[in-house]
């Protein structure tokens, strides 16, 4: 019998709901559904939320009844805004977070390094926002709850898992024992230590590191920015490296790394904590400021994927899919991507519009995002903490250099998340204009965003459907064109129409923006009208013509969602 | 190849200078020295293949 913690967590600046738990004997008809979500971290809920857009219904499990211990995942990029934005709380995230761009790198009381990510006028949100984890959480299910077409079920924990090649059955434990659920498909967004990726056997690729990083939440009233600090070989702390960040409600994040052989137990102890905390504090000239902890772990640096997210009906996501170093700001942030690039496809294929191969291009793009990431993130932790003589020998012969010599600065960079171009996905489109083009984003890439005008970005304009960007200063949508996204959208796919160029309503059109001064069509380097952009779902660019025609339209989407139907 | 290279007067120059600076930083910090100068000289040189050829012929004989 399965039984969630039933009071709320202990924080001092989050006050915790228990939910009440989701008891198989208050339903007791069958339980057969299109997909059930296992875990309701922020990617399962993203990963409800989107599919919800799309009019998939779902069945979202979670094994807790609250929200997550500790602040977790507290920086988001833009890109995850972008994507929040999408499912309705990005709002709240930009009233409630600490926006940066700032990165410094300290070695011997000199900042050695200064990271300044770019920030262009046209992008609605930063580069960086802080929150905690709770709170992000705490937003996506208030959505979640006002949306008829996901039901949550707190305290219940997947138990056991069995497919065939119609569909999962699951065991389902809960405070009152376990019922059998039957899902057409399960996505597996149960986290690090995932149990569905247990119970199907599957092994993760990749490294696992040797360091290990204590992660601390403490409260304290600093004068400093919000700008994230990094320290290096510290007197108190030699050889390690230490990470401060700054939290809403007066909360600092403090990373350090243990050194080799010190167990988890032995670092969470509080003396153990409490000096060291205080050694960092003095070493940033605030000793003896005083701090109280709300909530600290153990965390070890891995770089590990699975080599496929597609396993018959079940579908992984998040770091149920893969691991991935913290350093970067990896983790959250893939896996939104992750979710949204899942959640149309496995939408278009319930729906019928799609058959099931349209999910592999799901694992192909985010499997190659992982181990992109890997390789990025493997540079970043052979810096932090590396992995022999060699490594450690360059390492401090670059702190060392760093003091007088500028041109290595870079190396303190570990590069953060990024959204993913995918350029060789399947999704995009053979036959289009995309080489010819001189700007704007490519194929595969996420959309640059565009100012509009006050408080009107681009992306604003986007939904779940595909949109068509038709740049054109005609009064029509031509009539072979119109044509063309009936005739799809008669079958069932959904496709937005959004005409460019054009100071009146474009007839044809959903909607016209008439960017009177060019600069959208500057940015998308467009040189003349009828040229196009298509963007999928989850608004990757999948073609883009210098001069659209109903044939090669009519193409690229066939060939983007997998549509079933003669060509 | 090799658009600069030194004379002898030069080599011999680099040669005490080298081992002075050695033994200056004292069997301790000696690793730590030549990684430092190595990264610094190949900045200078500004070619990683060429680094790399360095990093092969510097390997040998050991």
């Amino acid at each position: 019998m399965h039984q969630p913690h039933a009071e709320p967590r202990r924080s001092i600046y989050y006050d915790y709901q228990v939910f009440d738990a989701w008891l198989p004997s208050q339903h007791p008809q069958p339980q057969h559904h299109a997909v059930v979500i296992a875990g309701a971290g922020p990617i399962g809920l993203v990963a409800a939320l989107e599919l919800a857009r799309h009019g998939v219904k779902c069945v979202l499990l979670e094994s807790e009844r609250q929200v997550s211990e500790g602040s977790r995942a507290i920086v988001f990029t833009r890109r995850s805004m972008e994507i929040l934005q999408q499912v309705g709380v990005a709002d709240r995230v930009t009233q409630n977070g600490l926006p940066w761009r700032f990165g410094n790198s300290v070695y011997r009381g000199q900042r050695v390094f200064r990271m300044e990510a770019p920030h262009d006028p046209d992008d609605r949100f930063f580069p960086m926002i802080n929150l905690q984890q709770q709170y992000l959480e705490e937003y996506l299910i208030d959505a979640v709850r006002a949306n008829p077409l996901i039901e949550l079920r707190w305290g219940n924990r997947v138990n056991a898992v069995t497919q065939d090649g119609q569909g999962a059955t699951l065991e389902v434990d809960t405070p009152e024992g376990p019922y059998t659920l039957q899902a057409d498909w399960l996505v597996a967004a149960d986290g690090a230590r995932s149990g569905i990726r247990s119970m199907l056997d599957l092994k993760l690729e990749g490294a696992s590191y040797e360091g290990r990083f204590v992660i601390a939440d403490i409260r304290i009233d600093l004068p400093l920015p919000t700008e994230r600090l990094a320290f290096f070989d510290p007197d108190w702390n030699p050889g390690n490296t230490i990470l401060m960040h700054r939290e809403p409600h007066g909360i600092w994040r403090v990373d350090y790394q243990l050194p080799p052989g010190e167990d988890a137990e032995a670092a969470l102890k509080p003396e153990s904590l409490k000096a060291r905390i205080d050694a960092q504090l003095a070493m940033i000239g605030h000793a003896g400021v005083p701090w109280e902890m709300d909530w600290c772990s153990v965390y070890s640096a891995r770089a590990l994927t699975l080599p496929d997210y597609v396993h018959g009906r079940v579908l992984f996501t998040g770091d149920a899919a893969h691991l991935l170093p913290i350093f970067g700001v990896r983790g959250a942030n893939t896996g939104f991507q992750d979710a949204q690039a899942l959640a149309w496809r496995l939408a278009f294929v319930v729906q019928g519009l799609a058959a099931a191969p349209l999910l592999a291009g799901y694992s192909s793009e985010r499997v190659g995002a992982a181990r992109e990431i890997i390789d990025e993130a493997g540079k970043s932790t052979r810096f932090m903490t590396p992995p022999t003589r060699g490594f450690r020998l360059l390492r401090d012969a670059v702190l060392s250099l760093s003091l007088s010599e500028p041109f290595v600065g870079p190396l303190y960079h570990w590069r953060t998340s990024r959204p993913h171009e995918y350029r060789h996905s399947p999704a995009n489109s053979a036959g289009d204009d995309n080489a010819l083009f001189k700007a704007g984003p490519g194929h595969g890439a996420p959309p640059q965003n565009v100012r509009l005008g006050a408080d009107d970005h681009l992306l604003d304009h986007l939904d779940h459907r595909f949109s068509l960007l038709y740049f054109t200063e005609g009064a029509a949508v031509p009539d072979a064109l119109q044509a063309e996204v009936n005739g799809l959208r008669a079958r069932g796919l959904p496709l937005r129409m959004i005409a460019v160029g054009s100071a009146q309503p474009v007839a044809g059109a959903d909607e016209t923006l008439a960017d009177a001064d060019g600069h959208l069509r500057e940015r998308y380097g467009v040189l003349a009208s009828g040229a196009a952009y298509l963007l999928r779902p989850d608004q990757h660019v999948c073609a883009r013509w210098m001069s659209l025609d109903a044939t090669r339209l009519r193409a690229a989407l066939l060939n983007a969602a997998g549509l079933k139907m003669e060509a | 190849m090799s658009q600069n290279t030194l004379t002898i007067p030069g080599l011999e120059q680099v040669y005490d200078a080298l081992a002075t600076a050695i033994d200056g930083a004292g069997p301790e910090k000696t690793e730590l020295f030549l990684v430092k100068l190595a990264l610094m000289n190949a900045q200078a040189l500004g070619d990683p293949e060429q680094f790399q050829r360095h990093l092969a012929a510097a390997l040998r004989d050991l």
